[in-house]
């Protein structure tokens, strides 16, 4: 096996494993850490696909961000181990039944995809994604790629997005606050 | 010898010269020079018995954390409690690998001249590789916390979460306002730009004052050392360790601070450069070395100054600190050094 396949299946292994955990822990705590371990796979999988910022920004923000907040929830509000609760009860049988169905569709698209592309040059070569041309100068780079594209492609859904974003965090700061004030 | 093999051996060799500089000489001599600092400030001696001026107190030191028992408290969950100091110590050891440390040095070997850059990867992404790696490390410090298993090393945890995520983004915003100016993430561009213009701590002052405030709380040291607090929490997140895992946590914050005073003199204080001086041959390169080592123990200096100097923070002061003053003041920083950008 060529080493940039056999890391390849290395990473996807560890995103695989991550996940199930988050599902398969008792300890809230335990969980969250598996949900990291599976972000840090998926940053490992950015970053063999030539995506450097990408997986700087996944690392900074879910695993250094996103997953410190629900450490830091879990801590705050004490979540105890689950030890007696069975998580399946009457719905194990038909959950198996749908995720069997679920998997067949996603993997029947997947193979059919994979097998219409086998052969194929691939789309897009992963050093020219690197480089972008603003005016006369070539710029060498992940990051100037991301920025120019984000920047000046698709400026209006970015505003969007980031507009959305911005409404969300007030409805969380006045949703909080009106709670602080009853309690008082 | 090939280029592919030259490139190998000088990297291997940047890589032991950064580890035996940084980590095997300054970070032992750090626990004897605060301590005598701490001496100096206080208007006491310090230690001064062990060898000359006390030196060899790190001697002693060392010793005393392999010979105590270790002691691990009855239902710590095992395996978080053990790998916890591991990775405290983590960030403060992989930031220097993208920390330009001195100009170019030419080799020669066998006829052939080969320019090696000071600095172990230029990364294109420099300082978003350290803030992901510094984000990281938290993980120790909250896991430390969680599994020992104790309401005060639970506090610590807490109260160190909450304060690295709140001075995250004011040093974030800061250290963008330099990486803006440069027109480059790469550390050895920001140098570079530095070397060609100005120091950034002329232009960007406030964007220097944010950081270096921010530096002190991401590095756990007075007077943001909440998440220990030794009068409120007993020693906060390591509460429960002993001995050589204690240890750890002591080599973690000492590693954390070296990393910190040298991002400090790259970002703002020219890197291995000085204004005018032109670094060229071998003595040259070695001269900028030992600038860069000069600069970097100037802030470690200022790191312990502060440490004797200040009082500790209230919570709830560090907090109206982060997010009403530092966090605001770094916005506009950065959208002034941006407008100033746009401008030229």
């Amino acid at each position: 096996m060529e080493p940039g396949l056999f890391f390849f299946w290395l990473f996807s292994a560890v995103v695989v494993v991550g996940a199930v955990g988050v599902v398969v822990m008792r300890q809230p705590i335990h969980s969250a850490l598996f949900l990291l371990l599976s972000f840090l796979g998926v940053a490992c999988l950015y970053v063999q696909a030539r995506a450097e910022l990408v997986a700087a920004v996944q690392v900074l923000v879910y695993a250094g961000g996103v997953m410190v907040l629900f450490l830091y929830t879990i801590m705050l509000v004490n979540v105890k181990r689950q030890r007696t609760e069975r998580y399946l009860h009457r719905q194990a049988v038909p959950a198996l039944g749908f995720g069997f169905l679920f998997l067949l569709v996603v993997g029947g698209v997947v193979v059919n995809e994979a097998r219409a592309l086998a052969g194929k040059a691939p789309a897009a070569d992963p050093a020219a994604l690197a480089t972008t041309v603003i005016g006369s100068e070539t710029v060498l780079g992940n990051t100037q790629a991301v920025g120019w594209v984000l920047y000046r492609d698709y400026l209006l859904p970015f505003e969007i997005a980031s507009l959305f974003l911005l409404v969300a965090m007030i409805g969380a700061v006045v949703l909080g606050k009106r709670t602080m004030e009853r309690f008082d | 010898m090939s280029d592919a093999t030259f490139a190998l051996v000088a990297t291997g060799a940047k890589i032991l010269f950064v580890w035996v500089i940084a980590l095997a000489t300054i970070l032992p001599n750090l626990v004897w020079a605060e301590r005598r600092v701490a001496g100096m400030i206080q208007d006491r001696p310090g230690p001064n018995r062990v060898g000359p001026f006390g030196f060899f107190q790190i001697i002693a030191d060392g010793t005393k954390f392999f010979m105590k028992e270790s002691v691990t408290p009855l239902y710590v969950d095992k395996l978080l409690y053990n790998l916890a100091p591991w990775i405290t110590l983590m960030p403060g050891l992989v930031t220097f690998a993208v920390i330009p440390f001195g100009a170019t040095l030419p080799v020669t070997i066998g006829g052939v001249t080969r320019e090696v850059p000071l600095v172990i990867a230029d990364v294109n992404i420099g300082i978003l590789y350290i803030f992901a790696f510094t984000g990281l490390g938290i993980y120790g410090i909250v896991l430390a916390g969680w599994s020992a298993n104790n309401k005060y090393s639970l506090m610590g945890g807490l109260r160190a979460s909450a304060q690295i995520i709140s001075y995250e983004l004011a040093m974030g915003f800061a250290a963008a306002g330099v990486f803006l100016a440069a027109g480059t993430l790469r550390l050895s561009g920001v140098v570079e730009w530095q070397q060609q213009h100005v120091w950034n701590v002329v232009p960007q002052f406030v964007g220097f004052l944010v950081f270096l405030i921010a530096a002190f709380a991401e590095t756990n040291r007075l007077p943001f050392d909440l998440a220990e607090a030794e009068e409120e929490l007993a020693g906060g997140f390591h509460a429960e360790y002993s001995s050589f895992k204690f240890g750890m946590f002591f080599m973690g914050e000492y590693a954390n601070l070296i990393a910190a005073s040298a991002l400090l003199a790259t970002l703002y204080f020219g890197g291995w450069s000085l204004p005018g001086v032109a670094f060229t041959g071998v003595w040259g390169a070695l001269a900028s070395v030992a600038v860069f080592f000069a600069k970097t123990i100037g802030f470690i200096f200022l790191f312990l100054w502060v440490r004797w100097t200040f009082p500790r923070f209230r919570y709830d002061q560090l907090m109206d600190l982060g997010w009403k003053f530092l966090l605001p003041l770094s916005f506009f920083h950065l959208i002034a050094v941006a407008a100033f950008v746009a401008a030229k």
